[in-house]
């Protein structure tokens, strides 16, 4: 396992040229940064409508913007955080660059079929935002549920399941390259269990994102023909059933939480040891546990619509299933614990976001064992309970593993370190933010305060703006995080090809790494997470 | 687990020298990647069938709806699709042993097949006495076997594309079994679709 050439500076800048990052490249490392420029806009996008909604949200009347505007406002918000950032962020960008280097490969198992995977998602995103100007955004919803996704603004509608219907085979495309290239792309000589966890993280998704998607997409394109061509799937008015629209949404729907964990978990996995010296506690649990919530993942999908009038039997059967997901997650919440126990820890922003995650997630995570309770459930459905719950686990979940990730690969990609205080003041303003935004909402939520309404009553106003100052400070820490991204792209530190001294094959290259990876051989690592074991490789 | 799997036609997937990077061979895992895609495209078919299932325990018929469907002529294409599984076959095996007129005229059988499958479906679509919007089981019954027929459409026009690349000088040939052999693997799925469709919309 051992590779050290040094690095070919004019190979590197030649494949590096900005024009590349524009066009139809087959090389996954573009691709993966084209992912996450991508989502990183529409980020930007997502938290501006958010900012949007906390605003309206500052007082009890609807002054702000009309009540139509605010349902369009948290329609797109919602479907754009979920479809067009995390997913293809935490699958599509993080997955194209690092798993080649973690199986001992040039590039993914189909690049072409890669290229056109991502090049799905901009028309996407343009279609989904341009419904503004033509007639009106759909209002429904990230849900759509039938018979509101029915009764409102048809042509937003229409182009909002057009538009997620691109997102969903771009996520399918993806999926088949993920599952192709981990089982069939791995150097000889690497066996599975010796892959690092990311790789079983996306392997886990990609299995969920196959069986799934594809269900979302044909309701969806049922959901069309209700509205289209008049037909009556879901329609109650015409003997149809809006219950079947919920259970197939739900079918997709809930395993996209997963879908949007999962490579977070395996991210995380991958930055503790690094930064604890320490191998990764319980790898073959971390494994077991990882296909364990894949498995469950699938059979718990109707823990959101205990109040459409589900069946006893029903109702039993997912809130056992759903209390059983806690098993799988708390083993990998121990090994995590376990990986940093005793560990020489440093605690840079990578390291901090990490534990932010540990600490937003386990509480997200308790706040979903108590949704799953159908009693409890039944009190708080529809009301910011759950929108408190759901942003503890893709924000304080999933975005924290994002930024802890940019911490800890930027140095790899760009060459150059990010600023620590910076870093820091980012991690603090993000941290204090998030809690302050979304605590207070489980308070509301308790009390009574549904969820997607523009008006409230005036007794909860001022939890309502203590969330709304929670979402500015949220705002606000965006600000040390561009700053941080583009100066040090120029000014930052040179990082040199290990500067956390890590032993996972995508640091034992150059910073940026050459187009084909490695300048040689590509290294057969068999310990990943080999630290304190042996001395590293490239030290 | 296993250890990895090497295809015959994929060298070591690392070179010795890195002046051979770029001419290094990309392995080949098309057919294992239409194959994953597959499986994708069987669960848009089990959401379906899972919604045709729950509407038809759920959701009572307006008075006067009809239910059963005359069998003669599903049954029929049943076995036309069966046969043109098998023919299609053959046509593989031809082409495994270079004998190309042989596997041109199994694909043009087979493709009559695909073709005379869709009109049947179509002179049952003109006969039954509900349309698209009449009720629940009308639109269910249409949206299932249509998005089956794509599927039906799609395959027959790929083997008419692949009957004319494997003529004397085309691109299909012993060596390159590829496109041949993934619209032989897709046909396979799109019978076996049919047979649980059959099984369920028609006679259960």
């Amino acid at each position: 396992m051992t590779l050290s050439t040094p690095s070919n500076l004019a190979d590197t800048q030649e494949h590096l040229r900005w024009q590349r990052y524009f066009g139809f490249s087959t090389d996954h490392k573009v691709i993966g940064l084209q992912y996450l420029v991508c989502g990183f806009l529409f980020y930007f996008i997502g938290g501006a409508l958010a900012g949007a909604l906390r605003t309206e949200l500052l007082t009890p009347i609807s002054d702000f913007m009309p009540r139509e505007v605010y349902n369009e406002v948290l329609t797109m918000h919602g479907t754009i955080m979920i479809f067009l950032w995390i997913v293809p962020v935490v699958n599509g960008a993080f997955g194209n660059y690092l798993i080649p280097f973690y199986v001992g490969a040039r590039d993914m198992a189909y690049p072409r079929l890669n290229a056109v995977a991502f090049w799905m998602i901009p028309p996407a995103g343009l279609l989904l935002i341009s419904s503004y100007f033509l007639g009106g955004a759909s209002q429904s919803g990230w849900t759509a549920y039938p018979p509101l996704s029915l009764s409102t603004a048809a042509t937003g509608q229409v182009i909002w399941i057009l538009s997620v219907l691109l997102l969903g085979g771009s996520s399918i495309f993806g999926a088949i390259n993920f599952v192709a290239t981990v089982l069939k792309m791995r150097r000889p000589g690497l066996k599975m269990m010796q892959l690092p966890m990311y790789c079983w993280a996306m392997l886990g998704t990609s299995i969920l994102v196959l069986l799934s998607t594809p269900v979302l997409a044909g309701t969806l394109v049922l959901l069309s023909f209700d509205i289209v061509a008049h037909t009556g799937f879901f329609n109650p008015a015409m003997g149809g059933n809006a219950v079947v629209y919920q259970h197939l949404f739900w079918f997709y729907s809930h395993p996209a939480v997963y879908i949007m964990v999962l490579p977070a978990f395996g991210l995380v996995s991958e930055i503790l040891p690094v930064h604890a010296r320490k191998p990764l506690f319980g790898y073959t649990t971390m494994v077991y546990s990882i296909m364990a919530i894949v498995f469950l993942g699938l059979i718990v999908w109707a823990h959101h619509m205990f109040t459409s009038g589900t069946p006893p039997w029903m109702r039993l059967f997912f809130t056992i299933a759903t209390s059983f997901i806690a098993v799988p997650t708390g083993i990998k919440f121990f090994n995590w614990l376990a990986t940093l126990w005793g560990g020489s820890i440093s605690l840079n922003t990578a390291v901090m976001f990490s534990c932010g995650f540990i600490v937003n997630f386990v509480f997200g995570g308790i706040t979903g064992v108590a949704l799953a309770q159908v009693p409890f459930d039944i009190h708080v459905h529809d009301t910011y309970f759950v929108v408190g719950h759901f942003h503890y686990i893709v924000y304080g979940g999933t975005v924290f593993v994002i930024f802890a990730s940019m911490y800890h690969w930027y140095p790899k990609v760009v060459g150059r370190m990010l600023n620590e205080p910076l870093g820091q003041l980012h991690f603090w303003l993000t941290f204090i933010g998030l809690n302050l935004c979304f605590a207070p909402q489980h308070w509301l939520g308790l009390n009574g305060m549904p969820r997607r309404v523009a008006e409230y009553d005036p007794q909860f106003q001022f939890i309502n703006q203590l969330s709304s100052a929670g979402a500015l400070l949220m705002a606000v820490s965006t600000l040390p995080f561009l700053i941080n991204v583009i100066w040090s792209a120029y000014r930052g530190a040179v990082a040199g090809d290990n500067p956390w001294n890590a032993l996972t094959p995508e640091w034992l290259t150059s910073s940026p790494p050459p187009e084909h990876n490695w300048h040689g051989e590509a290294p057969l690592v068999h310990e990943p997470y080999g630290y304190g074991l042996k001395s590293p490789a490239a030290s | 687990m296993t250890t990895s799997l090497p295809s015959p036609s994929s060298g070591p997937v690392a070179s010795e020298h890195s002046a051979a990077e770029s001419t290094e061979h990309h392995p080949d895992h098309r057919l294992f990647g239409l194959a994953t895609f597959l499986v994708a495209d069987g669960m848009t078919f089990a959401g379906f069938f899972a919604a045709y299932l729950t509407f038809r325990a759920v959701n009572p018929l307006p008075e006067g709806a009809v239910y059963e469907l005359e069998l003669l002529l599903p049954s029929i294409n049943t076995l036309l699709l069966l046969v043109s599984s098998f023919t299609f076959h053959r046509a593989g095996s031809a082409l495994k042993r270079d004998d190309r007129p042989l596997c041109r005229r199994w694909l043009l059988v087979t493709a009559i097949l695909g073709l005379s499958f869709l009109a049947a479906q179509l002179k049952e679509y003109f006969s039954l006495p509900f349309g698209l919007t009449d009720n629940l089981y009308g639109s269910t019954f249409y949206a299932i076997t249509g998005f089956h027929g794509l599927h039906v459409t799609l395959g027959s026009l790929m083997i008419l594309i692949i009957w004319w690349q494997s003529r004397e000088g085309g691109r299909v040939s012993s060596q390159n079994r590829f496109p041949l052999e993934a619209t032989e693997l897709y046909w396979h799925f799109v019978d076996g679709v049919w047979v649980v469709l059959y099984g369920i919309l028609y006679l259960l």
